[in-house]
């Protein structure tokens, strides 16, 4: 009799590395972080009506206590000092969404003296969501797509191929 | 009052300080000595029958071929419905003006606008700092001349035109 068989049946059996990050994709505080007219938008991804509270995604006042920056609007070089600040405050493992086509390139203002073209010269970006701005479908499905990425990860496994346990 | 007849009570009072009415666009239009500007200020500001009560606009322009920089005073008044521009020329290389700043609080982030962006210098500005560009930036983005920086504290201000890639 194999040991499967020996357990109650309200027992549940999964690998360690897929609960980890079931957990872990299932409560991903976002840092607000709003720069401009994406911000609307982000906030009404998180407002009732698109409920991005559904994912186990609420917002959070503080870095200290984020998982996730959604970098929302144009990224002024004045702003990118901050905002690398604010990223490094934040405990790993953290990921960060750079939303519509200000913090993915500069966008419409990319040939300004005054902006940052693409927040991801600053930062390491995970899933870039484009649009001007983007709507909150497009800003859930970019959350989607981070928890695809986290779901992914293994923590607990280290890969012969090299030497970092994390993905 | 029409806008004529302040043009020429200013004339009256302050003689070639300020120049008479130019008609710029829809704009009328004065000339103002640099160095008598918050003179000519708080006249209009103050006089019961002028009562320019609003700096709707403080902006520079740089004139490169002139050597000059101008800095422009849009003023409203509630009271009067009417309204007027002056033109302040200070010299290129080293342009300074007094702040009007005391006449209408709302000078100060308008100046330091002025400052950040076309390098003009208020004389007793309560804070004379950059208020877009960050506090350690070099040049002044408005400025004919102005050649922008390869990077700023190490983030590049290139990017490849998504167009090639």
């Amino acid at each position: 009799m194999s040991l499967i068989n020996s357990v109650p049946e309200s027992l549940v059996t999964a690998k360690l590395d897929e609960v980890l990050n079931w957990t872990r994709k299932s409560s991903v505080w976002y840092m607000l972080f709003g720069l401009a007219c994406c911000a609307i938008e982000m906030m009404q991804t998180g407002g009732p009506r698109s409920d991005l509270d559904r994912f186990g995604a609420v917002p959070r006042a503080t870095p200290r206590v984020s998982d996730l920056i959604i970098v929302s609007g144009t990224l002024t070089l004045k702003m990118a000092l901050r905002t690398k600040l604010l990223y490094e405050q934040m405990p790993d493992p953290k990921y960060v969404i750079s939303m519509g086509s200000c913090a993915n390139c500069g966008g419409l203002f990319q040939l300004a003296y005054s902006v940052c073209d693409g927040v991801d010269k600053v930062i390491p970006v995970d899933v870039y969501v484009p649009g001007c701005p983007p709507r909150p479908e497009a800003l859930t499905e970019g959350l989607l797509k981070l928890q695809d990425k986290i779901s992914q990860e293994r923590w607990l496994v280290r890969d012969p191929g090299t030497d970092s346990a994390a993905a | 009052m029409d806008i004529a007849e302040i043009h020429r009570r200013l004339r009256e009072r302050l003689g070639n300080i300020v120049s008479p009415e130019l008609k710029v666009a829809d704009w009328s239009l004065c000339d103002v000595k640099p160095q008598s500007i918050v003179e000519v200020c708080a006249i209009l500001r103050d006089e019961p029958e002028l009562a320019f009560d609003c700096l709707s606009n403080l902006s520079g322009v740089d004139r490169k071929n002139d050597d000059t920089i101008e800095v422009y005073y849009h003023l409203f008044s509630y009271r009067h419905r009417h309204r007027i521009a002056l033109r302040a020329a200070t010299p290129r290389p080293d342009p300074v003006l007094p702040t009007v700043s005391h006449l209408w609080p709302i000078a100060n982030w308008l100046e330091r606008e002025a400052f950040d962006l076309l390098g003009v210098n208020f004389t007793d500005h309560p804070d004379m700092r950059r208020i877009l560009m960050p506090e350690d930036w070099v040049g002044h983005p408005l400025r004919k001349d102005f050649v922008e920086p390869e990077e700023y504290h190490g983030i590049s201000t290139r990017r490849e035109s998504l167009l090639k890639l």
